[in-house]
């Protein structure tokens, strides 16, 4: 039996899960479900004995499928999507909308599917599978905005899959295998297009706009769940396919960089943490792109590590949404008198994404950090130092303080219910465990790809970030003492999707609009025409459409003379 | 050649050729005439079953042994008439008989829905000669008795078109459009056959073959040519000899446009595989010319054209009806490729064609029977409504798109992959664009089933009412196929390989 386990992947779990979700109408069978879901996946993923299993192994025209490739790439994201999929089944057990949860178990099992890929074939139907699925969890805010973001997410989400359709069609042409291994850019424009399905997934600059627009207008859950799966596993996916591209490590440092501006200034919490998801993706595909077996770790173990701490953060915002009803800085401040434990909680994720010392990201973007330095690309490495200044000021302190801390709003809402103070908490303690110098990293770089003797707390590495988090929470402090920092307004910041949202819609309409007055004008001219052949049809097509369909009989033999005439001219010229 | 199977009574097996095309010819006659339509349809059922039966076993026989040559009345070929079995008709025959069956599972919902009572025993008379008629064109090894047959066939479904007047009047028109064209269709035929008969001076296909060798420079032969491969597109709805089809399938009753989906277009199509590919030498000049330029052209124009068309109708089984067209424009494509893989993947994406519009229009039977709807727009909140009969159509409609897992991608990949290989990138363009316009059209119909609320009726949402079993049997054994047939497509591909072999000579 644990044989057959051993082939199965644990993808299937959780969508037998949403499938049953689908179907019982009960909520607390529903919430049970899709919390034993990941238990069960977690068991599936247990069975096989020996990494480098290909389970699922079936051929389909000729293809060679293979549904479970388990190594050891992607064994951790396996894992932390089954952990994140727990987590959040945990952090919506309030939640009675089903149609969510069905979305939650598919988006979540679809991920898995992914990263678990053997092929392109089956790469292709799982990162469909998640854009289509995760789009319910915007859709279901109820609000047009989040309807419009919807639609706009599924659209460049879609695109991106058929991308790596056509890419992979083309790989297949060119080499004759669909197998989902090192692609590289030398593979030509094949290449490039499945390289850009990923990045759009994993939200190149220029590419990452559907990130802030849609994260935001998801449910309270929603943004919870999808703060997890889809950038990873587009990293998941680089990691695979891209591994050593040099352009990479100037993406991921421009990632790194430009979010920083927004997000400092940006009013709506859950959008800041968009911006971030950016900047700490960055981090993992500047790591990618390096190639090193360090930096492979290190963006993997970054990756891991995000996945919690990010599902903290957006947690513990998402708890404030839920009892305010507004995630904005404008209008938030002073909670942490009623909701002591979200706030200590947020503090937790805070200090785990700007990399304070016994907290997760530390001992892992540090291997990032080392790698790049390994390297010698010491320019890419200040934009990193910086960046991760920056962490600090727009996620590390801005997020806790503005919301639980800072001038009082006045708001005393309760404290979130405890099915939500207990993802947070398991979470938390997560983010602490990760970074346990006794045991707890020891164990995390056991499962990454390549095995590492890297050591995160030496007194270098330790008084460097520490440096670097005084720094710049004393540029925080002064900033706001001197009141020179910059103030969240209710706003609209115009990032690069106002190009084509705005510009591209105002040179779209001003091309209709010239086009327009172009037809009128040649309409003119053709009317007179028009009308002559008008009362000719008219005659024909007499209002009873009945008749109206009398006349294609004419027309068709017309047709099929003239097809006649082609066939014997072309045999004619043959011969 | 007599073949060896234990189970069955010595002169039926001997006999099976025969006896497969006549015993629903003679079926029919009878139960026209029955005065109890209920009897006609036993009749029905029971004559259809036996032809499924025996066309599977002769499929099995041709797939062990080769080639079946039967000479009727012991009249030895060229000069009496062969019935001749290979691999590329034993597929259709299998096909026709089956879906023949399914549909006839169906029919009593339908007819007794849809046809007036004092025509019902004459609508089942006509099917089973219709379905004589199909399988008939599919057996025979005679150009002049494919012509019977061929006619025997179209004068039967004009009629059977004819009888969705009891629902809709515009049936009436839609097959009188239909018997012009058909006929002109049929005409075109036989002339090109008469050509034939004059450059070679016999009818047997085999024959005609042989003593073609040598002609390919004589004019007679080349408009013979020209003749039958523009008959035949009109019979297979080629683009753009295409628009007797739309009305025709709109209006005809709901199990006629299901069987007529699922068969008649199809083995006009293999006609013309026969005669191009098995009758001419496709090494002929004008034979491989004709593919390049006229053939694969049109197809690929009628594969984009007509999903446009599909986009933007507003009845259902008309949008349907466009988007068979733009498969037939598919299958095309493979057979203008002229390569053994696209033979093959032609073949391929006819049967499962079969499987995907067969359940799309059981499914659109299905709901017109609980609703008497057909416009886009009146099927929503179906999903809620007619759950079971909506399930299946998602599963015809996403082969359709050519979702993997479904047998709709199979034989799409197969043909990318032929297009690929003779390096026509147009050719994979246009079969792109067609994909992703199957996506939206099919996406309208799926988004009114499940993102719409069901309509209000007396200030109440519509309540449930799901399609009788005998609807949603055949439906879902269709339905399952696309499934099936996705994922383990091993006995499809061996079918159209057989037939690629069959016409070429070797297997891709």
């Amino acid at each position: 039996m644990p044989d057959l386990f051993a082939q199965i992947s644990p993808a299937w779990a959780l969508f037998l899960s949403g499938l049953i979700c689908a179907v019982v109408p009960v909520h607390t069978v529903r919430k049970l479900v899709m919390v034993l879901a990941p238990l069960a996946a977690f068991l599936l993923f247990l069975a096989p004995s020996t990494l480098g299993v290909a389970g699922g192994v079936t051929q389909i025209a000729g293809m060679d499928i293979s549904t479970y490739r388990l190594d050891r790439l992607s064994y951790p994201f396996g894992l932390v999507f089954i952990l994140a999929a727990f987590l959040t089944a945990i952090f919506a057990w309030h939640n009675k909308d089903r149609v969510q949860d069905v979305a939650s178990q598919f988006y979540a099992g679809s991920a898995l599917g992914a990263v678990f890929a053997g092929d392109f074939l089956t790469l292709f139907v799982f990162w469909e599978i998640t854009a289509i699925a995760s789009v319910f969890l915007i859709f279901r805010r109820g609000t047009t905005a989040s309807r419009n973001a919807g639609m706009r997410y599924l659209v460049i989400q879609v695109l991106s899959g058929v991308l790596l359709l056509a890419g992979a069609v083309m790989l297949w042409a060119q080499t004759g295998s669909l197998a989902f291994d090192e692609v590289g850019l030398d593979a030509g424009l094949a290449g490039w297009l499945v390289f850009l399905a990923f990045g759009i997934k994993c939200a190149f600059p220029f590419l990452h706009n559907w990130l802030q627009d849609a994260y935001p207008q998801s449910t309270v859950t929603g943004g919870v769940i999808l703060s997890a799966f889809t950038t990873k596993m587009a990293v998941y996916a680089l990691a695979r396919g891209f591994a050593g591209e040099e352009i990479l490590i100037w993406i991921g440092a421009i990632m790194t960089l430009f979010p920083i501006f927004f997000a400092v200034i940006e009013d709506d919490l859950r959008r800041v943490l968009s911006y971030s998801i950016n900047n700490q993706v960055g981090f993992m595909v500047v790591g990618v792109g390096v190639g090193t077996s360090l930096a492979l770790n290190g963006a993997v173990a970054h990756a891991f590590a995000d996945v919690i701490f990010k599902a903290l953060l957006f947690m513990s915002i998402g708890a404030v949404l839920m009892r305010t009803g507004t995630a904005r800085v404008s209008q938030l401040g002073g909670l942490f008198k009623s909701m002591p434990l979200s706030a200590f909680f947020c503090i937790i994720g805070a200090a785990s994404i700007s990399a304070l010392p016994l907290l997760s990201a530390f001992v892992t973007k540090s291997m990032i950090l080392a790698a790049v330095a390994e390297e010698g690309h010491w320019v890419i490495w200040l934009i990193l130092i910086f960046a991760s200044a920056g962490v600090l000021e727009h996620a590390g302190i801005k997020i806790p303080y503005s919301a639980f801390f800072g001038h009082d709003s006045g708001r005393r809402p309760a404290e979130a219910p405890f099915n939500m103070l207990l993802a947070m908490g398991l979470a938390a303690a997560l983010c602490i465990a990760l970074a346990f110098p006794w045991g707890g990293y020891q164990w995390l770089y056991a499962i990454l790809p390549y095995n590492t003797a890297y050591n995160p707390y030496t007194w270098d590495h330790v008084l460097t970030q520490y440096q670097l988090l005084f720094g710049a929470t004393a540029a925080f402090v002064i900033l706001r003492l001197v009141n020179l920092a910059p103030h969240e307004k209710l706003s609209t910041i115009l990032d690069f999707d106002w190009v084509y949202r705005k510009l591209g819609y105002g040179a779209g309409v001003w091309i209709g609009d010239m086009a327009g007055r172009l037809m009128a004008h040649l309409g003119g001219v053709a009317r007179g025409a028009q009308a002559r052949w008008g009362r000719t049809l008219g005659e024909v097509f007499t209002p009873g459409g009945a008749v109206a369909r009398a006349l294609p009989s004419g027309t068709m033999s017309i047709w099929t003379a003239i097809l006649l005439g082609v066939a014997l001219v072309i045999a004619y010229v043959a011969a | 050649m007599t073949p060896e199977i234990a189970f069955l009574p010595g002169w039926l097996v001997q006999h099976a050729p025969p006896l497969l095309v006549v015993t629903p010819l003679i079926a029919g006659v009878i139960a026209a005439v029955l005065p109890s339509a209920r009897a006609s349809w036993g009749i029905v059922l029971a004559i259809t079953f036996f032809a499924a039966a025996m066309a599977s076993f002769i499929a099995m026989q041709v797939m062990e042994v080769g080639v079946w040559s039967y000479a009727l009345g012991s009249w030895a070929p060229p000069l009496g008439i062969e019935y001749r079995i290979d691999g590329l008709n034993a597929g259709m025959l299998l096909l026709v008989a089956v879906i023949g069956f399914l549909c006839a599972i169906y029919a009593p919902a339908s007819v007794e829905a849809e046809v007036a009572p004092e025509n019902r025993s004459a609508f089942y008379g006509a099917f089973l000669i219709c379905f004589a008629g199909l399988l008939g064109v599919a057996i025979t090894g005679d150009a002049f008795n494919v012509f019977v047959f061929l006619e025997i066939s179209s004068i039967s479904t004009y009629a059977l078109v004819a009888m969705g007047a009891g629902r809709d009047r515009r049936a009436l028109t839609a097959s009188y459009n239909y018997l012009i064209m058909g006929t002109i269709g049929a005409t075109f035929f036989v002339i090109g056959v008469g050509f034939l008969y004059m450059a070679t001076g016999t009818l047997n296909m085999a024959d005609i073959a042989d003593r073609l060798q040598g002609l390919e420079g004589d004019r007679t032969v080349q408009a013979g040519f020209a003749f039958i491969v523009v008959g035949l597109g009109l019979k297979l709805a080629m683009y753009p000899l295409h628009s007797w089809l739309p009305n025709a399938y709109s209006y005809a009753p709901t199990l006629v446009t299901a069987f007529l989906a699922a068969t008649a277009t199809k083995v006009a199509f293999y006609t013309l595989i026969r005669f191009v590919f098995g009758v001419f030498d496709p090494g002929f000049g004008f034979a491989g010319l004709s593919m390049i330029w006229l053939i694969a052209p049109l197809a690929a124009a009628g594969m984009v054209v007509a999903s446009f068309q599909a986009v933007f109708q507003s009845d259902v089984r008309r949008l349907f009806a466009y988007s068979s067209v733009a498969q037939v424009g598919y299958m095309l494509l493979g057979v203008g490729l002229g390569t053994a893989a696209g033979m093959s993947a032609s073949f391929l994406h006819l049967f499962n064609h079969a499987l995907m519009k067969g359940t799309v229009f059981l499914a659109l039977g299905a709901m017109w029977l609980g609703f008497g709807v057909t416009r886009i727009t009146d099927l929503r909140g179906m999903g809620r409504t007619m759950p079971y009969t909506s399930a299946a159509f998602v599963i015809g409609g996403l082969s359709l798109v050519g979702v993997p897992g479904t047998a709709g991608f199979v034989s799409k990949w197969a043909l990318l992959v032929a297009c690929l290989d003779r390096g026509w990138w147009w050719a994979v363009l246009a079969l792109g664009a067609a994909s992703v316009l199957a996506f939206f059209y099919v996406g309208r119909v799926l988004e009114m089933m499940y993102l719409r609320e069901p309509p209000q009726h007396d200030g109440h949402a519509v309540t449930r009412s799901p399609a009788p079993l005998a609807a949603l049997a055949p439906m879902w054994i269709l339905a399952a196929a696309n499934l099936v047939f996705g994922i383990w497509a091993d006995i499809p591909v061996r079918l159209a390989n057989a037939a690629a072999a069959a016409v070429l000579g070797s297997a891709p």
